[in-house]
């Protein structure tokens, strides 16, 4: 830090006060709301529920209670597949506080089959370097004694199998 | 100067805590019932602008999340601002001014139940010397309160005939938080709580949401039988170090008034966000209200303060009055800040 130049008036200041240490915490109860419950509690269950929009039909998941394009509640829901498309994804090589995962891993949008909104999760299973857009997946879950209302069910997707997705089906995701 | 009025008003059934639903799922039925209230579908509003606080989710860019509420889309118009939700009126009372629409929507929410409110507002004040003391509104509010009973700007018997009064008022209000029919002397027989406040001194904590529709000119009278008339509006701020101000009087709510026009003409009612008792007695009199004014017939935010919502209910609580006929010319102030640090004022008036 370059030294600071202090104004003629306070020149009889003995020793700048240079930086101050003031800790803050505040705690909150997150409230996930009506939609997002039905989600998490589905996902103990193992099952993956979204919501459509009765306007626009699109399927949404998790979904937040109310469609982003039309404003309107979506109330009805959607008993979905457990495999997706993946749409986009990173490749993760840095080092980072916190992380709990071993490098390199790949964190990738997956569009689950029947959805309009895709899901962020894992891939594993398969070299970093083999991960591409298109790409079919499905989820692996975690031993049924360890469900709970978390994604942290779902312990990452893996290739199934299925020849890639036509980008057609998963255009207006990327 | 373009007339601007205020055509339909909506809010939640206030409560300690909306656990059920998230901010979006709270917001998006008073969204819908303040435009169907406007008589217009979505598409016509030119300009969307919001006040809320990442402080109370918890989270940051929260306002985007409830953006779905409006469904914007194809693109909308929008701003957001981090006050409460009556500077979103002014930011889009300025826009309509300069001509750049014709239909503004106003929301405000806040639902301070997942977090400590009294914590987190801590984090406005002064980062080097207030905040390390975690120096809470209830606190600085009961400074203020003993420095006005000091200098004898206010008794204790007057703040609790404002906090009794305040409470047989939102009887009426079907969608206050707290009511009852109470006597100054019930008040007086309670405890303190932060002394020289008793609880109902003090606002509630609150979740809530509320939404204005704003529409110019011809299309106001089009739309609305008898349209809220802003006749004048103004916000004013003191300085941020509360050693520095007088903590008895408002200064800053006393030059919006001039600035807004309050004397101009009788008050038949006015709603003022007072979140304690004493401050509505400090704003009478910055405001120059006198006995021929009813003063929080909704109950005030005392009765409900959904922060970052509340000073944007006063506006919708006058304005309902004049649309409905039952008050001809009315004033609304929302405050923001510690101790009443920054205040808005607006004159409303029927045709």
């Amino acid at each position: 830090m370059s030294d600071i130049v202090l104004p003629d008036r306070l020149r009889d200041v003995a020793e700048p006060v240079r930086r101050i240490r003031t800790p803050a915490r505040l705690d909150y109860v997150f409230m996930a709301g009506k939609a997002t419950s039905r989600f998490l509690n589905a996902v103990a269950e193992k099952r993956l529920v979204g919501q459509r929009c009765p306007v626009c039909r699109k399927v949404y998941v998790p979904p937040r209670g109310v469609c982003p394009t039309d404003g309107v509640p979506t109330e009805e829901e959607i008993e979905l597949p457990h495999v997706g498309t993946v749409t986009s994804f990173c490749v993760v090589n840095v080092q980072f506080y916190g992380q709990v995962m071993e490098l390199p891993y790949v964190s990738a949008l997956i569009l689950l089959d029947g959805t309009d909104i895709p899901l962020m999760h894992l891939i594993q299973e398969v070299p970093a370097d083999q991960v591409h857009m298109g790409m079919r997946v499905e989820a692996v879950w975690v031993p049924d004694e360890e469900l709970g209302p978390t994604l942290e069910s779902i312990k990452y997707f893996r290739p199934n199998g299925e020849p890639d997705a036509d980008y057609e089906t998963y255009k207006d995701n990327v | 100067m373009r007339d601007i009025a205020i055509i339909s008003f909506a809010q939640t059934h206030h409560a300690r805590a909306i656990e059920q639903e998230n901010e979006v799922e709270m917001l998006q039925p008073v969204v819908v019932d303040a435009i169907a209230k406007a008589g217009i579908t979505k598409d016509r509003i030119d300009f969307v602008c919001s006040g809320s606080a990442d402080y109370l989710a918890g989270m940051a860019f929260s306002f985007v999340l409830t953006l779905d509420a409006v469904g914007p889309w194809p693109p909308i118009s929008e701003s957001h601002v981090d006050m409460d939700a009556a500077w979103a009126v002014y930011e889009a009372w300025v826009k309509m001014q300069m001509g750049k629409a014709d239909i503004a929507l106003i929301y405000g929410y806040g639902k301070s139940s997942p977090g400590n409110i009294r914590r987190a507002l801590t984090r406005q004040l002064d980062p080097y010397t207030l905040q390390p003391l975690w120096a809470d509104p209830v606190s600085l509010a009961a400074i203020q309160a003993r420095s006005a009973l000091d200098t004898g700007t206010v008794t204790t018997e007057a703040m609790a005939e404002v906090a009794a009064r305040s409470w047989r008022s939102a009887q009426d209000n079907p969608y206050a938080q707290l009511k009852g029919d109470l006597a100054a002397a019930d008040v007086l027989a309670t405890e303190p709580f932060v002394d020289p406040l008793r609880r109902h001194d003090c606002a509630p904590i609150t979740d809530g949401a509320a939404a204005v529709v704003l529409a110019a000119g011809d299309v106001a009278r089009e739309l609305c039988e008898r349209p809220a008339w802003i006749r004048g509006i103004d916000h004013r701020i003191e300085p941020h170090m509360l050693g520095v101000r007088d903590l008895t009087t408002s200064a800053s709510t006393a030059i919006a008034a001039a600035k807004a026009g309050v004397g101009d003409g009788p008050i038949d009612v006015a709603e003022l966000h007072a979140p304690f008792s004493h401050q509505e007695l400090i704003l009478a009199a910055a405001l120059g209200l006198g006995d021929d004014t009813a003063i929080n017939p909704s109950g005030g935010a005392l009765c409900a303060n959904p922060v970052m919502t509340a000073g944007l209910v006063r506006m919708g609580e006058v304005a309902q009055r004049v649309i409905d006929g039952t008050a001809d010319r009315g004033v609304a102030h929302a405050t923001s800040g510690a101790c009443l640090q920054q205040n808005l004022v607006c004159v409303l008036e029927g045709e």
